[in-house]
């Protein structure tokens, strides 16, 4: 089944087209990958899939179901739960209090939701920091705050905007399980990644966007090797140089 | 709740419970006053401190709260105690249309602000222009002391109405504190867009927590009303109260449940001291209160109830 559906998706800044008539489907149970160039209006698109922005134009369907005018929260009640490219941690509260606003949203009692956030807490590594002040975390610790309170709100998408930006080698590879014990758990994922290493890792299928329009889509490895993409990165000639180049070598 | 959360509201509402026994009717008139500036210091506190939405127009909860328990007294001869509770009604319903207005419109920060001292202005005009309000020369209760009317012989009885109202209000943050509501009213004040993203509602969290700010505030304003039984529109409006609840709860500690309490009691005492010092310099007592609050704010932003926290944790983990 299509769990998330984006239609002929648009987004106009003033001049700027951020997002250009997208389409792309996420199966449900997948590990979709959303990559593409500094710019392209990934973030744009996680916006108006999450309902932080309106479209200009298009429709976005969640279990097959139109969500396009429902407000945030309300997709956030269906399921929808978005981490941001640039934290937003609540400052002033521990990192337990934190995950709990997540929790609360299924939970009405106190001691249900602390739980809750408790669990998700362990399963994301940051158990031993529950009492931390959200302030005093490292970046790899507010990237996993992020997805812990997404995940507390008990989601059936979690989008997932670079939550492996900022990390060093070693952390993104402490956290590749956690990502695949979440989807195994049945919680599908759409995640904005430039780190290729875990794209490949981890993605079943591959969306890339450059400029705002989808330009590409299929397996990880296709996608690397597709010569649009690898122009929308490295600019116009560049896959016939590779090739070139390649072939000198070979 | 636990015992240790109980623990210093019990004594504080206890102790300031017993002062009728020895204390003078000049210490007594002190403490009601400045146990009503307290209570509406709570209402401004849980949209201000829990809640981040600094307002500074709560003059126009407080000021409905009392006209509104006055002038169905005096104008449409209603019980005391109903015109009280219908007083606390109309000002959650002040607060929730003054918000509806701003939130709705996104307003934040210091344009909230803003609005909120507009919306009291507007209503400080009105009132002192218009004929039900007594206009400028004011309105009278008349003085008729019995417990059905309202008014107490001994200055004990409105203490103790006093007290059992930010005892309500205590008890009521507390819970607040410790449930659903509270921690999605901190979010939004910590990060809006987190909070929306985690599946809570602003707009209406913001609605419940200004409704509930007017209720509390504006029953503050029908306790004033009933304890010197004037009210003009320089009173009832005025930016003095709008200025005192929200210096008593900074002063006290936001977002804390007896910060608002403490931190009334210290302003009145050191304003009581000063006009008894100074009184022939008028104003000083509110020249002093803005040195307290920058005082605040520049060394205790947790406010003497945070300081206190920390003195305590600081001697329990040596
Ligand atoms: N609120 C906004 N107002 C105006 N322009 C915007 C806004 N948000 C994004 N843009 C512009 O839209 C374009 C797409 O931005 P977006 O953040 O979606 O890109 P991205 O693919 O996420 O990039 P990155 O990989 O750097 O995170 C950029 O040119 C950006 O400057
Ligand atoms: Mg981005």
């Amino acid at each position: 089944m299509i769990l998330l559906s984006v239609e002929g998706l648009s987004k106009r800044f003033g001049g700027l087209l951020a997002v250009d008539k997208a389409s792309m489907a996420v199966p449900e149970g997948s590990i979709t990958g959303l990559i593409g160039p500094n710019g392209a209006g990934k973030t744009t698109l996680f916006a108006l899939a999450s309902g932080f922005l309106e479209p200009s134009a298009g429709r976005v369907l969640f279990a097959g179901e139109d969500v396009t005018a429902e407000p945030p929260h309300r997709r956030a009640r269906r399921g929808i739960a978005r981490t941001f490219q640039i934290v937003q941690p609540f400052q002033g509260l521990t990192v337990h209090e934190n995950i709990a606003v997540g929790a609360y949203l299924r939970h009405a009692g106190r001691q249900a939701a602390l739980d809750a956030a408790r669990a998700v807490a362990e399963e994301v590594g940051l158990a031993p920091l529950l009492e931390t002040p959200a302030a005093a975390l490292t970046v790899a610790g507010r990237k996993r705050l992020e997805l812990a309170r997404a995940l507390a709100t008990a989601p059936r998408l979690l989008l997932l905007d670079e939550v492996l930006a900022g990390l060093n080698p070693s952390e993104v590879r402490d956290i590749l399980p956690v990502l695949r014990a979440i989807r195994a758990r049945g919680v599908t994922i759409l995640m904005i990644e430039h780190v290729m290493q875990a794209v490949m890792n981890l993605c079943d299928h591959v969306h890339v966007l450059a400029q705002g329009r989808m330009i590409a889509e299929g397996p990880p490895r296709a996608v690397c090797n597709d010569a649009a993409v690898i122009e929308a990165y490295l600019g116009h000639g560049a896959a016939a140089r590779m090739r070139a180049e390649g072939g000198a070598h070979a | 709740m636990k015992a240790r959360d109980i623990l210093p509201l019990a004594l504080l509402l206890g102790a300031l419970a017993l002062t009728p026994l020895f204390a003078s009717n000049l210490l007594l008139n002190f403490l009601v006053s400045a146990l009503i500036i307290a209570l509406g210091a709570q209402g401004w506190n849980l949209l201000g401190g829990y809640g981040g939405q600094l307002s500074f127009g709560h003059a126009a909860l407080f000021g409905t709260g009392a006209y509104a328990t006055a002038i169905l007294q005096t104008t449409f001869g209603v019980n005391a105690w109903v015109g009280f509770a219908c007083g606390i009604a109309l000002a959650a319903l002040t607060g929730w249309m003054i918000g509806f207005l701003s939130f709705r419109a996104r307003l934040r920060g210091s344009y909230f602000a803003l609005v909120t001292l507009a919306f009291a202005e507007v209503l400080r005009i009105l009132a002192n222009a218009a004929g039900f309000t007594g206009g400028a020369a004011g309105l009278l209760i008349k003085l008729e002391p019995s417990f059905a009317n309202f008014q107490f012989a001994s200055r004990a009885g409105m203490l103790w109405v006093v007290l059992a109202c930010i005892l309500g209000v205590s008890l009521l943050t507390l819970w607040i504190d410790r449930g659903r509501f509270g921690a999605q009213l901190v979010a939004v004040r910590e990060n809006e867009d987190a909070a929306r993203a985690l599946g809570v509602d602003v707009l209406a969290t913001k609605l419940r927590a200004i409704a509930l700010s007017g209720a509390i505030t504006g029953a503050a304003g029908g306790l004033y009303a009933q304890n010197f039984l004037y009210l003009d529109a320089n009173i009832a409006y005025g930016t003095w109260i709008s200025v005192e609840v929200l210096i008593a709860a900074i002063v006290g500690g936001l977002g804390t449940v007896l910060g608002p309490v403490v931190g009334a009691l210290a302003l009145h005492g050191v304003g009581e001291v000063t006009k008894g010092l100074l009184g022939w310099m008028t104003g000083v007592d509110l020249m002093l209160f803005g040195v307290i609050l920058i005082a605040a704010v520049a060394f205790v932003p947790a406010g003497l109830v945070g300081a206190l926290r920390r003195l305590r944790m600081r001697r329990a983990t040596p």
